[in-house]
């Protein structure tokens, strides 16, 4: 029967080749109990959790946790409505506030996730004739937001600052144009060259510059804003977008900004209009939970500790990792196909780490890996039993010896 | 040669190293459906034609070219 489903027909039968070889779903795992940011059960074993992005463990923070219970009672579960209609509480203006106060911006706008902050900021700056310029391995809600809005598309090559620059040389002297960068890249945790890359835009007129900073908030610069505050580019940036759902612990989207005229995006942006605002109790423990990254050094600093363990551990075990030191919280370890990611991917489940496994198109250039996210609450005893059950598993399905 | 058959012909040089299957080129000679590139491989093949000729196929034009000879004619107007 043909009817609107054929199209996927290809990768049903992909998936269906995949599980009769006898591997469990890597898309289709139930945390049936979550204990801490790190630790959960899942069907019955209790398992380490490295592949959450819950970078700063703040999850089960006492205080977020308080101030979410306390908006619940006070203020109820939902809003039921957009944030220009009856969907902006007190807590929605807080949060802003919070936001303001931890990037140093005269303004902050909230969006009900990170997917939507790109996909409004996107579609509604970069209109029809304007010119969005992104980097090749662009996160798919990045895609997404040029997909929605009416700009051209140019594409140059991952983290390539002479590429960015031949393409920028090519287009029209007078037309407005975006350039879209991330400052973690979180397939592989690499880190994009900013200083370089904010030299090369500025020699054309012109051009506006955001950066995604889903992955960097929190432990990255002296204030924990990004990779863009640690390599001291923070006066080029015009617009900073960033989630709540990685970090912060909780879930939504933002971005912040000095530019004058940027409150008038909330009557002109869809997808900041055009749906529900988040529950009360969200905006609450996002707030409570950004305010406390401010003073979070602590954490940071155990974070990294952890960060180039796992990857000095992983190396000197003989996995290819996807960069040559650990330049973020991602630790991504290559593998040569898609049965061998699988493979290793369940093998470690079965010894109790949860791992991500990615593969095409979601990668880069045709590759399969295991992404690791690394959490400031992992224990020095956690990351010595994930190196263990690395070895065992990585012995086992034969990619180490 | 005229004009458009040097573009051809620097198209198709472009085409080769992504060419894994061996396939005749023609101007109906389609990209996804003859050559079975995916969207990596056009992203490469893409920059490469950018750079060979100097010019930017934004994506909003690259979703109307199907065929080699689509893409001649792209490049024939985007050099002017």
């Amino acid at each position: 029967m043909t009817d609107l489903f054929s199209k996927f027909d290809a990768l049903i039968a992909e998936r269906q080749a995949l599980l009769d070889t006898g591997v469990r779903d890597p898309f289709a795992i139930v945390m049936d109990e979550v204990k801490s940011p790190t630790l959960a059960i899942i069907q019955g074993r209790p398992t380490i959790l490295l592949g959450t992005y819950n970078y700063m463990g703040m999850t089960f923070d006492p205080d977020v946790i308080a101030a979410g219970k306390k908006a619940l009672d006070d203020f109820g579960a939902g809003t039921t409505g957009s944030r220009v209609l009856n969907g902006t509480y007190q807590g929605h203006k807080a949060c802003e506030d919070a936001l303001k106060e931890f990037y140093g911006t005269a303004h902050a706008m909230v969006f009900s996730t990170g997917y939507q902050a790109n996909l409004g900021m996107i579609s509604t700056i970069a209109g029809k004739g304007d010119y969005v310029v992104l980097d090749a391995d662009s996160h798919a809600s990045i895609y997404d937001g040029c997909g929605l809005g009416n700009a051209e598309v140019v594409r140059f090559r991952h983290n390539s600052v002479e590429d960015l620059d031949k393409r920028l040389g090519r287009l029209p002297a007078d037309a407005q144009k975006l350039v879209v960068l991330e400052g973690v890249y979180s397939m592989l945790g690499d880190i994009a060259p900013l200083p370089e890359m904010v030299a090369a835009i500025r020699k054309h007129p012109n051009c506006m510059i955001l950066v995604d900073e889903a992955h960097g908030m929190g432990f990255f610069g002296p204030n924990g804003r990004g990779v863009y505050e640690e390599l001291g580019v923070e006066k080029d940036i015009d617009f900073v977008v960033g989630t709540f759902s990685k970090s912060v612990g909780t879930v939504g989207g933002f971005c912040v900004s000095n530019h004058p005229k940027f409150e008038v995006l909330r009557l002109v942006c869809r997808p900041y209009v055009f749906t529900a605002s988040l529950p009360p109790s969200v905006v609450a423990t996002a707030a409570t939970s950004i305010r406390k990254l401010m003073h979070a050094g602590d954490k940071r600093a155990h974070l990294w500790k952890n960060s180039k363990r796992l990857h000095a551990g992983l190396r000197e075990m003989g996995f290819t990792l996807g960069t040559e030191t650990a330049q973020s919280a991602i630790i991504a370890v290559m593998l040569p196909d898609q049965e061998t990611t699988v493979r290793m991917w369940q093998a470690l489940l079965e010894l109790g780490v949860y791992v991500n496994m990615a593969r095409p198109p979601a990668t880069p250039a045709g590759t399969f890996l295991l992404r690791c996210s690394l959490c400031a609450e992992h224990s020095d005893d956690q990351v010595g039993d994930i190196l263990d059950r690395f070895r065992a598993a990585g012995q086992a399905v034969g990619c180490i010896s | 040669m005229s004009n458009r058959d040097e573009t051809f012909a620097k198209v198709a040089e472009a085409i080769e190293p992504f060419n894994k299957k061996g396939i005749d080129l023609a101007e109906s000679t389609s990209f996804a459906g003859d050559l079975e590139w995916d969207s990596l491989t056009v992203m490469d093949f893409v920059a490469a034609i950018e750079d060979e000729f100097d010019i930017i196929i934004t994506m909003n034009m690259q979703a109307e070219i199907e065929t080699v000879g689509q893409l001649v004619d792209a490049v024939e107007k985007l050099r002017g």
